[in-house]
């Protein structure tokens, strides 16, 4: 028998193919149908975010991190202004810490919905996404009630958030906490058990807690391989301490417990929104040391001091003690960290992003080597990767 | 918290004496810095030790300081999840020294590191892959260092003539613009007449003392 030589194939998946989930793009050497070797090219959607924070001052530089994961901009923008209210010393009165747990919160049930809806729909069911996206529409209308803006907030500042929750928007809140989970479930009929559903995901990208670690995964994907780790209980920010939730944690680590995970989790969320309605204090919702944040609008009209105050917030800006912080908050996909270098002016000297999803689709090539072409779908779907934040 | 992040900084010290050049707790976070060819050392002993036990290697960043003579810091954010808390190992290195790579002792390290060569253009010895990540396929330079303007040196377009895209020299149709906002009551050290006055002692006695 003639002896054949066999080669291996070279793939491009991305960065234009759907379920790539933004401009991945993925070579894949392949023997036959199995992953050989897979290397994530990121970088198209590369925006030198860190170079322009370094030429913006702390305040123009809040926006910048709703653009990084764009599925929920509130959880960045949380990190950074925690990092900044550090290097300042700076007490955020109660009902702004109950406010930005609340929207932090929405924006983890955004997040989570896009997540597993997508997901399933790359492996193959059409209809989670087009029954939830109806509630992402509503949480995003919450979102434009207060801040104006549906997805890109700039809502949480450095000592606070923007402005105040509008009048009735907390109880149409507390209204949507009531249908929602009936929603979880309606959706967890239509995967949780579906034969289909458990074939693509059970086994699928198996990693084990060391390899996790070493690994660098943080979040939902840390906890369903049963690591009980999540900054929101670990070290608790703003009024993460003042609020009772469970943290789910999965037991294989493959990709079918990832999305448990996630699904436990928003029913978590939605308890810890109700909890904050609830808990929720009177009184002021930003620091009333107005060389940070602007004074309100009445009072320029008659103080001249309160004038100088908004004049200089928003040209100048604040300045910050020079100073390092790692700063990190529990966003949807995992720890999302804040390196900031301060050197006493009113702009960053550094400002370093650390996300969640640059490590996790590092594990790419782990997960995937052995599996089918197929399973790279699903694995990239259940670690949840959005590229905003993995290019910055 | 500030107490036991001090005691660990000091057994680090204690043990790690020649690696270690300064242990220093600010902002309730304990930041080390070491001797950059002890890194693989320093973060080894960080991971394995049963005091320290700094499972995950959270981030590997690189911040540039042009007037240092050891221009870059090189930043690895470390998490215990054992002893919940959290350590910054910092080296400085010179633009043409290198950093061995970790990735030996944490695989998350590979693409972190190949961002800072990437971006800041700090080389890692015994990285097995030191590719650039984040910048176009063929880009030259390194946009993070602190010479490296905001708006880059080229731009790129798709010529329809050619059916390709092209990358031609930046051209700004409006110049560039960076507002100034630092008042100069808090800005530079200014020097304004009279201000020697001041701290000259006065010998002279004041008139109307009589």
């Amino acid at each position: 028998m003639a002896e054949t030589q066999i080669k291996n194939m070279n793939l491009n998946f991305g960065p234009q193919h759907p379920s790539a989930h933004g401009v991945l793009r993925l070579v894949l050497e392949m023997d036959g149908e199995i992953i050989v070797r897979a290397d994530p090219h990121v970088g198209l959607l590369h925006r030198g975010t860190e170079k322009l924070i370094e030429h913006k001052t702390y305040l123009q530089s809040v926006p910048y991190f709703d653009r990084l994961d764009y599925v929920a901009p509130q959880n960045q923008e949380h990190a950074f202004v925690l990092a900044v209210e550090k290097l300042l010393q700076l007490e955020v009165p109660p009902r702004a810490q109950y406010i930005r747990v609340m929207y932090a919160e929405i924006g983890r049930i955004l997040n989570h919905i896009l997540n597993v809806t997508a997901y399933a729909m790359d492996v193959g069911a059409m209809t989670p996404m087009l029954w939830a996206y109806e509630d992402r529409e509503r949480l995003m209308e919450f979102c434009e009630r207060a801040s104006g803006a549906r997805m890109h907030m700039a809502y949480f500042r450095p000592g606070g958030v923007a402005a105040d929750l509008p009048d009735g928007l907390a109880d149409d809140i507390a209204a949507w906490c009531e249908t929602y989970p009936k929603m979880i479930d309606e959706i967890e009929t239509l995967l949780t058990e579906n034969r289909i559903f458990k074939q693509r995901t059970v086994d699928i990208g198996v990693i084990n807690p060391e390899q996790a670690m070493d690994r660098g995964f943080s979040g939902p994907n840390l906890r369903a391989c049963g690591v009980p780790w999540d900054l929101r209980r670990a070290q608790p920010y703003d009024a993460y301490d003042k609020v009772e939730f469970d943290v789910p944690v999965g037991k294989h680590g493959d990709c079918y417990d990832r999305y448990l995970v996630r699904m436990v989790e928003m029913r978590e969320s939605v308890k810890i929104i109700q909890q904050c309605l609830k808990n929720m204090p009177a009184g002021h919702v930003k620091s009333q040391d107005h060389k940070v944040t602007p004074p309100p609008r009445g009072e320029m009209k008659g103080s001249m001091e309160a004038l100088i105050h908004h004049f200089k917030v928003f040209t100048e800006g604040f300045h910050v003690p020079a100073g390092e912080t790692y700063t990190a908050v529990e966003a949807p996909k995992g720890e999302f960290g804040v390196y900031l270098v301060s050197d006493g002016s009113n702009k960053p000297y550094r400002c370093k992003i650390r996300a969640p999803g640059f490590a996790h689709l590092q594990a790419m090539d782990f997960l995937s080597k052995g599996h089918m072409l197929a399973d790279v779908v699903a694995n990239i779907g259940s670690l949840d990767v959005v590229f905003g934040e993995i290019d910055r | 918290m500030d107490l036991a992040l001090k005691d660990l900084g000091d057994l680090i010290a204690d043990t790690l004496s020649t690696e270690v050049i300064t242990t220093d707790v600010c902002n309730d976070e304990l930041a080390v810095t070491v001797r950059p060819e002890a890194i693989v050392k320093v973060l080894t002993f960080l991971r394995d030790n049963v005091n320290c036990q700094f499972k995950i290697l959270m981030d590997v960043c690189g911040v540039d300081y042009p007037d240092r003579d050891d221009r870059f810091d090189v930043v690895y954010n470390l998490l215990s999840m054992t002893h919940n808390s959290r350590i910054r190992v910092k080296v400085s290195v010179a633009e043409n020294e290198a950093v061995p790579s970790v990735t030996g002792v944490y695989s998350s390290a590979d693409w972190w590191e190949r961002e800072a060569w990437d971006l800041l253009g700090v080389y890692f010895s015994g990285h097995p892959d030191l590719r650039r990540i984040m910048t176009d396929y063929g880009f030259e330079g390194h946009p993070l260092r602190k010479d490296f303007p905001l708006t880059g040196y080229v731009e790129l377009r798709y010529d329809d003539e050619e059916k390709r895209v092209v990358y031609e020299p930046v051209n700004l149709t409006q110049d560039f613009r960076s507002f100034d906002f630092l008042s100069p009551w808090e800005g530079a050290e200014k020097f304004l007449p009279g201000d020697e006055k001041a701290d000259t002692p006065e010998d002279t006695p004041t008139k109307g003392d009589g």
